[in-house]
């Protein structure tokens, strides 16, 4: 089984450690995965504002680096729901379609093609789950709230495997945080108060280390935190599965 | 006026608290709505029944249209068509005037407000009030409703306190719900029994009855109707369902979808006039056939404004309806404003994160989301953009497609956080992120200097 891994932009220039993470993890899981190095993003900046036309070179791009792998793994739901779902605009190539549909979360490639629904170690911390809407309403890697009947989450399954683990049940389950990428300075004044709302629903129900499956939201919800110096941790939850400290 | 969404949205979230109140109500009534749901094991085939009579209704409207305005003159009713909103109004006042009416009751009705009928029957000299509690309050204080089943509800109750006070009398710092409703129930008392003629919206018509429905919870349209000698029911293309067994169906989704209820209190059915009395419909389309012809927008019209994709929108939550600048705001309003006016509302569509809540909470299975992220390329394409935008956009399409650029343009971004002043790159004026966050720690290495260094070592 070849294995990319895609490491996001901002996570390769902000969040190293968590490329390293989720590298670590596979190679745990018996999974040898290549970085390769041509790799940039995967275009949702440029589609989300409403250019998507000028995001066809970049998509391109991305084929091209990844065509030739089996599955193409990444620690960012958001990602990877803009690759298998808004790919669409290019000439739908047996390429362009092997690498939407075998372009995965890491979570979910973790559970679902790997068959892992345990993972040895222990986080003996009080941990909340930041649900990211792109996983779990996009990818449905999680219930949604909205919708019937209830289902268990992939993230959280992983998660209470974990020895010593205990997960903060929150007021609000799946809202938002607020992100939305280029939302989060368009509409800087709502986005801030809501991820403000999020942040604080952790606050109130004692999460020490806040964790998800995105690193766009948990960016974004760090920067409140850090701001209002709340003294909680922030985490991808790579980091956590691979038994990174805190 | 300023139009734009981000700029009207940001005076709302000025008034924290006041935006902490409406969140939590609105969330409240989504909480409701999610207990009632849970309840029904067959949610979700309702859902999907429901969307696909809607789309089977929209794909041949010309016929179920046909054969309702069929049906309902046969019952008796007169029928009218207007093309617009200045049509529409123009067919209410005709009969308005062949009555010599001088004043109607009107029970809520989202179509009438955007064809701005009040105003326009004021302008005519005629005397027009809502008996809908919310509407009625929003009608006195002159402001458009912020929600299409709860129009008041970014009004608190000190703030009705204060309406009631100035124009019905009620004592100074009143703000007693129970009070205040007794007021304004005895004062809507004496404009029912004056009104000539009453004007209702259309939740569903039936295309083989002839009849339309009308779903309250106050019982004001059929207080209104039974009392007037002149019914007329405005309705836009798009309410129509074909057969009265498809009723249920929708009936059980609104009510529960909007409020959690199990159904409305009142589901009021007009078939035909009563005897002595005229029963008119006015069916509109006001840009509705134009949304019709747009594939990917074409399930916009198969909404039956139950309000949950509002009250389940975290944007709209904490920026309130108004922010909208539309009759019909939230998710589903920034779908269907841009059809109206692409240059006014090019703001709406950006208003969301995309999180999908309102899809999947939307009772006939509105792909919402995947629209909004659909018009933000036609504005795009249609030059709505900022420039601004539009060029950062095809500069980062540059960087983004070659990786030497990027791997270059990544470090010096990153060393230019790590070395420049704090106060510089979380300049307020400069930087939107930083007014309420702190930018990410800038570390030494990127991910791929990390695994370069270690595949140089030969370790990775
Ligand atoms: S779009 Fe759906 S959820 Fe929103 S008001 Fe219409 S029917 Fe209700």
């Amino acid at each position: 089984m070849k294995v990319a891994l895609f490491v996001p932009c901002y996570v390769d220039q902000f969040y190293p450690q968590v490329g390293v993470a989720s590298l670590q993890l596979l190679e745990k899981l018996g999974v040898k995965a290549d970085f390769p190095m041509q790799q940039t993003c995967c275009g949702q900046p440029m589609a989300n504002s409403g250019c998507e036309r000028d995001a066809v070179p970049v998509y391109q791009h991305f084929v091209k680096t990844f065509r030739d792998y089996d599955y193409v793994v990444a620690p960012a739901g958001s990602c990877v729901y803009h690759v298998r779902k808004h790919f669409d605009i290019i000439d739908q190539t047996t390429e362009v379609q092997h690498v939407r549909t075998n372009t995965l979360e890491l979570v979910d490639f973790i559970t679902t093609v790997l068959g892992v629904t345990e993972i040895p170690g222990s986080f003996p911390h009080k941990v909340g789950l930041h649900l990211s809407c792109h996983g779990q309403r996009g990818l449905h890697q999680a219930n949604e709230s909205e919708i019937t009947p209830v289902r268990d989450g992939q993230l959280r399954r992983l998660l209470s495997s974990l020895q010593g683990i205990e997960l903060t049940e929150l007021d609000r389950n799946d809202e938002c945080c607020g992100f939305g990428g280029t939302f989060c300075v368009a509409e800087e004044a709502v986005s801030a108060r809501m991820g403000q709302d999020r942040v604080q629903d952790h606050v109130r129900n004692g999460t020490q280390v806040l964790t998800g499956g995105d690193m766009s939201c948990l960016m974004h919800l760090e920067g409140i935190v850090r701001r209002r110096q709340l003294g909680i941790k922030v985490m991808h939850a790579a980091e956590l599965l691979n038994g990174n400290p805190v | 006026m300023n139009h734009s969404h981000p700029e009207l949205a940001e005076q709302f979230v000025k008034d924290a608290e006041r935006t902490t109140w409406h969140d939590e109500t609105l969330w409240f009534v989504r909480q409701k709505r999610d207990r009632s749901i849970y309840a029904i094991p067959e949610f979700q085939e309702l859902r999907e029944l429901a969307s696909q009579i809607k789309n089977h209704t929209l794909s041949r409207l010309h016929t179920y249209l046909t054969q309702f305005e069929e049906a309902a003159r046969a019952n008796g009713v007169q029928v009218h068509w207007a093309a617009n909103a200045e049509e529409h109004n123009a067919i209410v006042l005709n009969i308005l005037r062949k009555h010599g009416a001088e004043r109607i009751v009107k029970s809520k009705s989202m179509l009438t407000e955007e064809c701005h009928l009040n105003p326009y029957l004021l302008q005519h000299g005629i005397q027009v009030v809502d008996t809908d509690l919310g509407e009625r309050i929003i009608q006195f204080r002159n402001e458009p409703p912020s929600h299409v089943v709860l129009p008041a509800i970014h009004l608190k109750k000190e703030d009705v306190g204060e309406t009631f006070h100035l124009h019905l009398g009620t004592l100074k710092g009143e703000k007693d719900p129970q009070t205040l409703t007794e007021a304004a129930r005895l004062h809507l008392r004496t404009k029912f029994v004056s009104g000539q003629v009453a004007i209702s919206g259309v939740n569903f018509a039936v295309a083989e009855t002839g009849s339309v429905v009308v779903c309250t919870n106050e019982g004001n349209a059929d207080l209104g109707v039974t009392l007037a000698k002149v019914h007329i029911a405005c309705m836009g293309i798009e309410k129509l369902i074909p057969r009265l067994t498809d009723l249920g169906v929708f009936t059980r989704l609104l009510a529960r979808s909007a409020t959690g209820q199990p159904v409305t209190t009142y589901t009021s059915h007009y078939t035909k006039p009563g005897p002595g009395k005229e029963m008119h419909i006015v069916i509109v389309d006001n840009g509705r056939t134009k949304q019709l012809g747009r594939p990917d927008f074409r399930a916009s019209l198969k909404c039956i404004r139950c309000g949950a994709c509002m009250n389940t929108c975290p944007v709209y939550r904490r920026s309130g309806g108004h922010s909208y600048d539309f009759t019909i705001p939230g998710p589903i309003g920034a779908i269907l404003s841009p059809n109206i006016d692409m240059h006014k509302h090019k703001s709406l569509p950006f208003a969301s994160t995309l999180c999908g809540s309102c899809t999947d909470v939307c009772p006939v299975k509105i792909d919402i989301h995947t629209q909004l992220y659909k018009w933000r390329q036609v504005i795009g394409e249609n030059n709505e953009l900022p420039a601004s935008k539009k060029w950062s956009m095809k500069l980062l399409s540059r960087v983004l497609s070659s990786p030497g650029v990027y791997g270059w343009g990544g470090k010096v971004a990153r060393e230019s956080l790590r070395l420049l002043p704090h106060g510089f790159t979380h300049a307020k004026a400069l930087n939107p992120w930083a007014k309420a966050r702190e930018m990410p720690a800038p570390p030494k290495q990127s991910f791929r200097e990390w695994y370069e260094q270690q595949n140089s070592n030969g370790k990775a």
